[in-house]
């Protein structure tokens, strides 16, 4: 269709000749839609690398915005923009609305025209940005969901700390839910660390372990024959009395495995059986 | 077929398992090891797999055969220097070593050896490393 493709050349020339007027209106009414989050220099430049990578496919239909080569760049700047605004903590309606405030200062521009072809392809370069809107609420989910999936990790390690108490004593304190992966990882680190430093004893301290399913002791009671294995005595400390009665409901076996109420009581028992005694200096003589 | 060496610290063999087993070399020391403690009357047997990082069902068996083969000779079992993956693939099977004692390393598992002894001699004063090792 050349003759269509000849009339395409028309909007498109319009949006290049007036890209300096068009540019103005344009951050100006993004800028009302976003009430000085961001701004407007900051803004302006956005949405100039936005329009001079746009003008160029301005003629083009909708759907090739997923596939098309030439719209590699467009979708890149997009995405980084939805990017970087998601990580503002701005909305997606707000970053969609940027784009979508184009399509009134286009509007503007070309109100006067009574052209039915350039009304026409209005109608297509409408949906054109319709499609880039909703690519920017792809790429906002997306980046949000990386900083989600990095803060899960951030988490993991944070929470799963291995501490020497004592010498040859290593304490983990658990906090929060415990589920496969985490276990997974508490285990190896913890058995990871008797190595390392020659620990015998590792106490597991699960105070601010909110529940208890069989599921969870089965992985406690996995990492103890674990660590027993290798040489090394663990004991489970810190078992809060409402976890105990589920324990106990739940008929979960500990078998001989050594539990203690708190942590304290298990460091004692650590020391004890490693002959050590802990006494009051003024008691020592007598 | 590489044959894991056996060496003898005093009353003590010590197996130390530098390579990946097959399971015809888990058979070999397995036959060797009965012969050398049957031969030498040793009290205890190492064994030594800090360098082992593949374990299956079969090598998991091993060391509780080890172990009860050895009893027959009146002498004990300690495997030392499990690395944590071992152990944790170990669980996993759901494999138990019966009477084997483990040790962190080398020199733990020797000391735990030496109490054993002593104590099944029952030589007074052994209380006190017994309990110091964790012994029950």
């Amino acid at each position: 269709m050349p003759a269509n493709a000849d009339r395409a050349h028309r909007l498109s020339g319009l949006l290049a000749d007036n890209a300096g007027t068009l540019l103005q209106r344009w951050v100006q009414l993004a800028g009302a839609e976003l009430q000085g989050r961001l701004t407007v220099a900051e803004l302006e430049r956005d949405l100039r690398e936005l329009l001079d990578t746009l003008l160029p496919v301005a003629g083009r239909q909708a759907a090739d915005v997923r596939t098309g080569a030439d719209f590699t760049e467009l979708n890149t700047v997009l995405t980084e923009l939805s990017r970087r605004r998601a990580r503002q903590n701005l909305t997606p309606t707000e970053t969609a609305s940027s784009v979508f405030a184009l399509k009134q200062a286009v509007f503007e521009l070309t109100e006067q025209d009574d052209d039915p072809a350039l009304f026409r392809e209005l109608i297509t370069f409408s949906s054109l940005l319709d499609s880039l809107g909703l690519l920017t609420f792809e790429a906002y989910t997306r980046a949000r969901e990386e900083v989600i999936n990095e803060q899960e990790v951030q988490l993991l390690e944070l929470t799963t700390p291995v501490v020497k108490i004592w010498e040859g004593v290593l304490a983990v304190p658990l906090v929060g839910t415990l589920d496969s992966g985490r276990t997974q990882v508490v285990m190896e680190k913890l058995l990871q660390s008797l190595v390392d430093t020659g620990s015998e004893h590792a106490i597991i301290d699960i105070t601010g372990v909110l529940a208890v399913d069989t599921q969870v002791a089965q992985h406690l009671l996995k990492t103890v024959v674990a660590a027993r294995l290798m040489g090394a005595e663990c004991t489970i400390s810190g078992i809060r009395p409402q976890i105990a009665q589920t324990i106990v409901a739940l008929g979960i076996e500990f078998g001989d495995i050594t539990t203690k109420a708190t942590l304290a009581d298990a460091l004692r028992h650590a020391l004890r059986s490693d002959g050590l005694s802990v006494v009051r200096r003024d008691q020592v003589g007598a | 077929m590489d044959r894991v060496p056996i060496l003898q610290i005093g009353d003590v063999l010590l197996v130390s398992i530098q390579v990946d087993l097959q399971d015809q070399s888990v058979l070999n020391l397995q036959e060797d090891l009965a012969e050398r403690i049957s031969a030498t009357g040793a009290s205890g047997v190492v064994i030594d797999i800090s360098a082992v990082e593949i374990v299956d069902s079969f090598i998991g068996r091993m060391f509780a055969t080890i172990a009860s083969l050895s009893q027959l000779f009146d002498a004990d079992t300690v495997v030392v220097g499990m690395r944590p993956a071992v152990a944790i693939t170990l669980v996993e099977l759901g494999l138990t070593l019966g009477n084997v004692r483990t040790a962190l390393d080398l020199d733990r598992g020797i000391k735990i050896l030496r109490v054993l002894h002593e104590r099944r001699r029952g030589l007074p004063g052994t209380g006190h490393a017994a309990s110091t090792l964790g012994l029950r």
